[in-house]
């Protein structure tokens, strides 16, 4: 084809394909999209199942540890549905054209990334409570916006998942509002761990608009609907009454009521603790990969496993009929 | 054998209860149709969504093309008299 016609025929495509995004119809794995789209998408649904995965592990440090055998199995229940939403969001990202073992060679290779809210440790079982509360409240806010993503199945994955998540928020909260009924120091665990994931939390929204402008593709292209500051805003308007309920306080001094803004503002966020843990510098980062790499080395037994069996299976099928 | 198959994938179907559609959930990775049935269950499932499964091999599913859509489905635009709106009842006529 001469470059000319070549580049009209380009044109042509992405011209079809912002036209269906601008009537609001879902984008499915068959139809034509541009590369950067794809890309964009591959690169932000894979980091969203590394996160789910990686998330696992520090609430998975608590199994054993869990203060009653109804605390056990509500924990149990919650991680095996992060599992779960690992798979839905690797489903997903497949349709796109990358495998799970290059996912999974992106994660070990440091190529993708996964929620740097994960590089934290759970020190104790009142981290557990403000993992449940803080990080998958936060999760879920940024999650219901996904929900009107324009990629069909990424959009159904989130509309899957914040079925199921609310009841994690909701656990979380219950252990912090029954530590919070406890005895002083039951209190004073209560309070340091909101203190200590309060701000990571926070971060989980991303830079600041001015830093990461609304003009980008995401935007454009309907991947995104709102902005970092946006659905941090919305996180905090709501937490905030959840705490004063049960007598937590927000560790932010100039966390104010704006009656203007019909928001709370608050105060800064320490954005080089956040580009630190990016960067790899967070207190958990090596153990939580080295983890990643070691269970998925040591697992592969088992999927070794499963195909001998179905070869076996095979053979005698095909040796039954002759 | 490389050391890090994921398997094969499969697309999952739910009833959510006798008599509905079975409706499409998403995809797990299994080595056979025993394994492909219990991760299916696992992932979708947990919460008493269904009361039956199908999973298939997703190299066994064949669909239409986005780009085709016009041709492909053009044989039903020009046939309104397969909807009952088309037809003109006498006045009066009750229960039709």
């Amino acid at each position: 084809m001469e470059l000319q016609e070549q580049t009209t025929v380009q044109v042509d495509l992405l011209k079809s394909f912002e036209e269906k995004i601008g009537r609001d119809d879902a984008i499915e794995p068959k139809d034509k999209m541009p590369d950067a789209y794809r890309k964009h998408l591959i690169r932000q649904i894979s980091q969203h199942a590394h996160s789910e995965v990686i998330g696992m592990q520090p609430e998975g440090n608590w199994i054993t540890r869990a203060p009653s055998l109804r605390a056990k199995q509500i924990l149990l229940a919650k991680i095996q549905d992060e599992g779960g939403h690992g798979l839905y969001l690797y489903s997903a990202a497949e349709t796109l054209g990358i495998s799970r073992t290059e996912m999974i060679e992106q994660l070990h290779s440091g190529k993708a990334k996964y929620s740097n809210i994960f590089n934290y440790p759970a020190l104790n079982w009142a981290d557990i409570g403000a993992i449940g509360w803080l990080v998958d409240g936060a999760a879920i806010v940024n999650q219901v916006s996904l929900q009107r993503t324009s990629y069909g199945p990424y959009s159904r994955a989130m509309v899957r998942i914040c079925k199921e998540e609310s009841f994690h928020q909701r656990q979380g909260y219950e252990i912090m509002a029954k530590m919070m009924a406890g005895t002083a120091d039951q209190r004073e665990m209560a309070q340091d761990a909101m203190n200590r994931w309060w701000w990571p939390a926070l971060m989980m929204f991303g830079p600041h608009d001015s830093e990461s402008p609304r003009s980008g593709d995401a935007f454009k292209w309907k991947i995104k609907r709102q902005s970092n500051d946006e659905l941090r805003a919305k996180f905090i308007d709501k937490t905030v009454q959840q705490a004063e309920v049960i007598g937590l306080t927000i560790p932010d001094k100039d966390l104010k009521w704006n009656e203007a803004r019909g928001h709370y503002d608050h105060g800064p966020i320490d954005w080089n603790e956040f580009y630190n843990v990016i960067n790899g510098n967070g207190p958990c980062n090596k153990q939580r990969m080295d983890h990643h790499k070691r269970v998925h080395a040591e697992g592969a037994w088992v999927r070794e496993a499963a195909e001998a069996y179905r070869a076996k299976k095979e053979k005698q099928l095909f040796q039954s009929k002759n | 054998m490389s050391a890090d198959t994921q398997l094969e994938k499969w697309e999952v179907f739910i009833q959510s209860k006798p008599g509905a559609n079975f409706v499409h959930a998403g995809c797990v990775h299994a080595s056979d149709k025993k394994m492909a049935l219990q991760n299916a269950r696992d992932t979708y499932t947990r919460r008493g969504e269904g009361t039956s499964i199908w999973a298939v091999p997703c190299d066994a599913i064949v669909a239409s093309n986005p780009d085709e859509n016009d041709m492909f489905f053009d044989p039903a635009n020009d046939k309104t008299y397969r909807m009952p709106t088309f037809y003109v009842m006498p006045e009066g006529a009750k229960a039709i």
